[in-house]
């Protein structure tokens, strides 16, 4: 029997034609299947609202005992000291001056690489060249902190540049940040590019345009919602990035004003103080989830705004 | 089958009065394979110029060669000698974006850039630095010219995508001719559309054969006999030194006199229909 004729229709061809269309041809095997997705599906929500209420419940306890005012506003971070003070924006200076420094190194770095890879490349180049920056983007991210500590800031910045700078540094932990981003923003940045269509560069050249021109004119326009994705997977990154601040920017919880200084970013505090023995429900537990709380709904709302600029300056093909 | 010229104009004279553009022997190479061999012809000036014959006959290729756009292509090569006013397109020391500024091309599908209809007339005169006392008169202008104005006047900041297929391709034709080119090259500019795009069209480049040169390759016989005053017939032969299939030119004549008395027997088998 053909495997298009309706299960429960007669084999004949003679019925062709007459044969109920409500008839049901799935396979049981494909019910299972389904059944098995869906369970994934529901496990995935499941664990995101797990995440979320067991962010929530410490960090309900915190705001119980530290003002939410005092908390995002205050402008002393000292949680473990006798007269322990809880204001948050030490931190947040800090990851902003990481990321802000790592965007600045990465955004030029991967758009030209994506540029060149996409637009003026020959094929095989690229064929060669897009897999060896895709490896960088997989190097664990303890290896860029070494380098950021040993090298950038020990070897670079004070041998070398002779700098006036410590031990740590967030210009350091920003710099390096920004390289391992680069990857991401150029393969990304890549994709959106070499997915403009052929026959929209065609067009351009057509009317006597060169490649620059098409590239910045035609091109970057019509990719730009994936580049701008692609970018705010590196802010995102960024402010997320834990193991290269916590090695090379410091662990001096201080409003940064010079990027030479050193700095202690929200992920820089989680990392050092879960190390410690903080007891279950102590302030200092709760602490550590009213901040990771903080960075959870940074990251909801850069990815809320980029999926509104995004929106925007949408030019679809 | 047979077709006749409808434009059936007895002013066309029997060669191009005015030679804007020659091809001599012009050789079409991808890497090894020669996809036209031979060709020589000439376009007259205000002239439309049909390029017919049956699929993979080098009727794309030939038409990329006459503004540099094979240079786009990989391992493509051009060899012999196309001439803009007897100057050589393929001379070193011609700049093949300049080539592309004075001839310009229409495709086959048509790809209206991802912005708004003002802007895709806007952005060749913008490219090109060409400085309009005003850029909405010139794009008014372009768009009345290419008989798209009224349909598009209150949607000008509109994506140019949310117009039909036949409005795009329009646009597509405005658009090359905002930058004011002598010659331009359609690949089957309609053969993505219904017959009412298509005849409004052919509307449109009868219009501009006064002040542009237009060469135009079809697949639809009735088209090139509706509009062309010139057609050329092209077929593919066994290359004698490859082995391969290369396109040749059969015939060039008044469309008149390919369609109702061809000199080459193949001319009249494809005409009638009995080939391709
Ligand atoms: N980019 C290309 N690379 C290699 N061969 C091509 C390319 N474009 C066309 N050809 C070959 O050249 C020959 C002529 O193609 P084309 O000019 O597109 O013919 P037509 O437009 O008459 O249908 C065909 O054999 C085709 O396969
Ligand atoms: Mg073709």
């Amino acid at each position: 029997m053909s495997t298009l004729a309706p299960s429960r229709g007669s084999a004949s061809g003679s019925t062709r034609g007459t044969g109920s269309l409500k008839t049901k041809i799935s396979k049981p095997g494909e019910r299972v299947v389904l059944i098995v997705l869906r369970l994934a599906a529901a496990l995935t929500v499941v664990i995101t609202i797990g995440i979320i209420v067991a962010l929530l419940l410490p960090s309900i306890q915190f705001f119980a005992e530290v003002p939410i005012f005092e908390f995002l506003f205050g402008t002393r971070w000292a949680p473990r000291f006798a007269d322990a003070s809880f204001g948050v924006i030490p931190l947040v200076t800090a990851t902003a001056w990481t990321t802000g420094i790592a965007l600045l190194v990465a955004i030029p770095l991967g758009l030209g690489a994506a540029i060149f890879l996409s637009e003026y490349a020959h094929p095989n180049l690229r064929k060669t060249l897009k897999p060896i920056l895709e490896l960088l983007a997989g190097i664990p991210t303890v290896v860029f902190g070494l380098f950021a500590l040993q090298f950038v800031q020990a070897v670079v910045f004070k041998q070398w540049l002779n700098l006036d700078t410590g031990a740590f540094s967030v210009l350091a932990a920003g710099v390096v940040m920004g390289v391992m981003i680069v990857p991401t923003i150029a393969s990304i940045s890549e994709d959106a590019m070499s997915a403009v269509p052929q026959s929209m560069r065609q067009g351009s050249a057509a009317l006597g345009a060169n490649r620059m021109q098409t590239t910045v004119k035609v091109v970057f326009p019509a990719a730009l919602s994936g580049i701008l994705a692609a970018i705010v997977l590196g802010i995102s990154r960024g402010v997320g990035e834990t193991m290269i601040v916590a090695m090379a920017a410091g662990g001096q919880a201080q409003i940064v004003t010079n990027p030479l200084d050193q700095g202690q970013t929200m992920t820089g505090f989680i990392a050092n103080a879960a190390l410690g023995d903080s007891r279950v429900g102590s302030i200092e537990y709760n602490t550590l989830f009213a901040v990771g709380l903080l960075l959870f709904v940074i990251t909801l709302i850069i990815n809320y705004i980029s999926i509104r600029v995004v929106r925007k300056f949408r030019e679809a093909y | 089958m047979t077709i006749h010229a409808m434009n059936s104009n007895l002013s066309v004279p029997e060669q191009p009065a005015q030679r804007i553009l020659e091809c001599e022997k012009v050789n079409v190479f991808y890497g090894d394979y020669r996809a036209v061999t031979d060709v020589n012809m000439a376009f007259g000036q205000n002239e439309i110029t049909a390029l017919i014959g049956p699929s993979g006959c080098g009727k794309s290729t030939l038409l990329r060669s006459l503004n540099r756009m094979n240079d786009l292509i990989d391992g493509a090569r051009t060899e012999g000698l196309v001439t803009l006013h007897g100057e050589n397109l393929y001379d070193k020391e011609v700049d093949p974006i300049a080539v592309r500024r004075r001839i310009g091309m229409v495709f086959q599908k048509p790809n209206p850039f991802p912005k708004s209809i003002y802007d895709n007339i806007a952005y060749g005169p913008r490219v090109l630095g060409m400085k309009p006392s005003s850029m909405d008169d010139l794009v008014e202008e372009t768009l009345t010219r290419a008989a798209l104005w009224d349909e598009v006047k209150d949607k000008l900041k509109q994506s140019a995508f949310g117009l039909s297929g036949g409005q795009q391709q329009r646009l597509c034709i405005a658009r090359t001719i905002a930058v004011q080119p002598e010659i331009i090259l359609m690949d089957e500019p309609c053969s993505a559309l219904d017959p009412i795009a298509t005849s409004r069209i052919e509307d449109l480049m009868r219009e501009l054969r006064e002040d542009y040169t237009i060469v135009i390759v079809t697949h639809n016989m009735q088209q090139a006999a509706r509009v062309a005053d010139r057609t050329a017939f092209f077929t593919a032969l066994q290359d004698e030194t490859t082995g391969n299939r290369t396109g040749v030119l059969v015939e060039y004549d008044k469309t008149t006199k390919i369609f109702e008395d061809p000199s080459d027997q193949r001319t009249e088998d494809y005409i009638s229909g009995r080939f391709g």
